[in-house]
């Protein structure tokens, strides 16, 4: 009977979290269609979102295209069919992992800390100390940072794209030996423009679900240093399992709405 | 009758199974300074969370002038918020800003003062008001509390707001601290005309230059009047705030 109460009280908790994350998001996109818009607050966060990220997106996407190829290069080798390998690559790469690795760098650099830095101001009464001073918090701390996250994530997705594909070629060129000139002319061959925006255009979902997860997180805050580090760790495991399934409900929409 | 500018009626709020705020009825008189007074948890800083509205209770109505604020839609509010000053517990001073960015934030947002001259011409100001000439460029960590308190005083008062509302502002400072902050607040309230309502334990002072005493206890205002007819309550809880501050050191 305990069981199903605990787990009664789970789902009750959940839609609750839910309802109120929908809310809050509807009144994020309320407040991103209404000016005044803060340029300066946004080129800062653009700043230490983006360029302060792109070191550690160009080496994880880097490697993941070194291991994508290893294991491409693996399997259709046994085909007698490795110089594909580079088509295999751009596609995964540009269509999933660069979009989706991306996103979990940024969420694991920057969600957490937008996490916590809201997290904290909430418990220290900041947060409550903007609203008496007749300014919504939202509106100055949470639309700022997806308007930067909107720009950043394709940006560094599209920089993903380059860097994995390089890695693949790097590894297909060095250890496996496979002749540059087919595993280029196979990965233009097969890679279509689609191929690149789709994953762009998944990266700026991303942004967005990313940011107002973590925000959402943030301005809920409750408790002192604990309640920051709970916030903080909820709001990465959500925004991680959110962005997987919002990647798989948009890979269903392209192909099977759009053909793409 | 007074000029009233908060009134509160039968306010009710409550955390879970926990009630707080059971009725609270209370009259904040425009100009004056209103001290509530009440043992720690019983719901002071609830009672000016709500009048501020960044709390909303269950029950109830709280009237700023003739707006019942609990109606009020979220945009709304801020507007009506633009006419009162908070000073928090802990100041509440944001700490990725500086002192003058920290002061200047309400004179930008509330007020739209974009002229750069003109903003530091006021926080000058109101730095010399609050007696902390010069600190301009310093962080809040790197502030003592008193410091912390009194550039949260500078920036609640920096719109010239009607009323201000002071949450404990002399919790945890020493004698002289407290003293020098109570002597801001009969400055803005005497200087600069405005309304203070103030949450204090520090009885003697409060007895002292209060207009108004309110006493919150079991979720109600128990006594709402003059210092003077404080002291001869016969209210059993107001009597021992009273008898317990004024007692000599070692006299049981």
């Amino acid at each position: 009977m305990i069981f199903f109460e605990k787990i009664g009280n789970f789902l009750i908790r959940a839609f609750n979290d839910v309802s109120k994350y929908i809310a809050f998001t509807y009144q994020c996109l309320f407040y991103m269609f209404a000016p005044p818009y803060r340029f300066g607050q946004v080129a800062d966060h653009t700043e230490r979102i983006g360029i302060q990220s792109i070191v550690i997106v160009a080496l994880s996407t880097f490697t993941t295209g070194m291991i994508l190829s290893l294991q491409l290069i693996n399997i259709m080798r046994l085909f007698g069919a490795e110089s594909f390998a580079g088509a295999g690559v751009a596609i995964s790469m540009s269509r999933e992992l660069a979009p989706v690795i991306t996103a979990i760098v940024l969420i694991a650099k920057n969600g957490s800390s937008m996490t916590a830095e809201i997290g904290s101001m909430k418990v220290t009464e900041q947060i409550d100390a903007m609203e008496t001073m007749a300014v919504s918090p939202v509106r100055y701390l949470v639309i700022p940072r997806i308007f930067a996250s909107l720009m950043v994530f394709p940006a560094l997705t599209a920089l993903a794209n380059v860097v994995g594909i390089y890695g693949g070629y790097f590894v297909a060129n060095t250890s496996a030996m496979i002749n540059s000139t087919s595993y280029m002319h196979t990965m233009y061959f097969w890679v279509d423009p689609e191929d690149i925006w789709t994953g762009l255009v998944k990266a700026f979902f991303f942004g967005f679900i990313v940011t107002t997860i973590c925000c959402y997180h943030g301005l809920k805050t409750k408790g002192g240093a604990k309640g920051v580090g709970e916030a903080t760790t909820t709001a990465v495991v959500i925004s991680t399992v959110a962005i997987l399934i919002a990647d798989y409900i948009m890979t269903y929409i392209f192909i099977n709405f759009f053909g793409l | 009758m007074e000029n009233i500018i908060v009134k509160v009626r039968d306010l009710h709020k409550s955390f879970r199974d926990i009630k707080v705020l059971e009725g609270v009825n209370i009259d904040i008189e425009e100009g004056k300074v209103t001290t509530i007074i009440g043992k720690s948890g019983t719901g002071k800083s609830v009672l000016l969370k709500n009048i501020i509205g960044i709390m909303k209770p269950e029950k109830g109505e709280i009237f700023f002038k003739d707006i019942d604020i609990t109606k009020l839609s979220d945009h709304k509010l801020l507007e009506i918020r633009k006419n009162i000053g908070y000073l928090f517990q802990d100041a509440a001073l944001f700490d990725f800003m500086n002192v003058e960015e920290n002061i200047t934030f309400p004179l930008v947002e509330q007020l739209g003062i974009k002229d750069g001259k003109l903003l530091k011409e006021r926080v000058g100001k109101l730095l010399e008001l609050v007696e902390l000439p010069g600190i301009e460029k310093k962080f809040p960590s790197e502030l003592s509390g008193g410091m912390r308190k009194r550039v949260g005083l500078a920036r609640a008062i920096a719109v010239e707001p009607k009323i201000v509302l002071f949450d404990e502002p002399t919790t945890g400072l020493d004698p002289i601290l407290a003293e020098s902050i109570n002597t801001l607040i009969m400055k803005v309230n005497k200087e600069l005309g405005m309304t203070c309502v103030v949450i204090s334990h520090d009885i003697a002072s409060t007895f002292r230059r209060a207009d108004k005493v309110a006493l919150l206890y079991d979720g109600t205002i128990q006594f709402f009047g003059e210092p003077a007819k404080a002291v001869i309550s016969d209210h059993p809880v107001l009597k021992q705030f009273i008898s317990n501050s004024f007692r000599p050191l070692g006299k049981e």
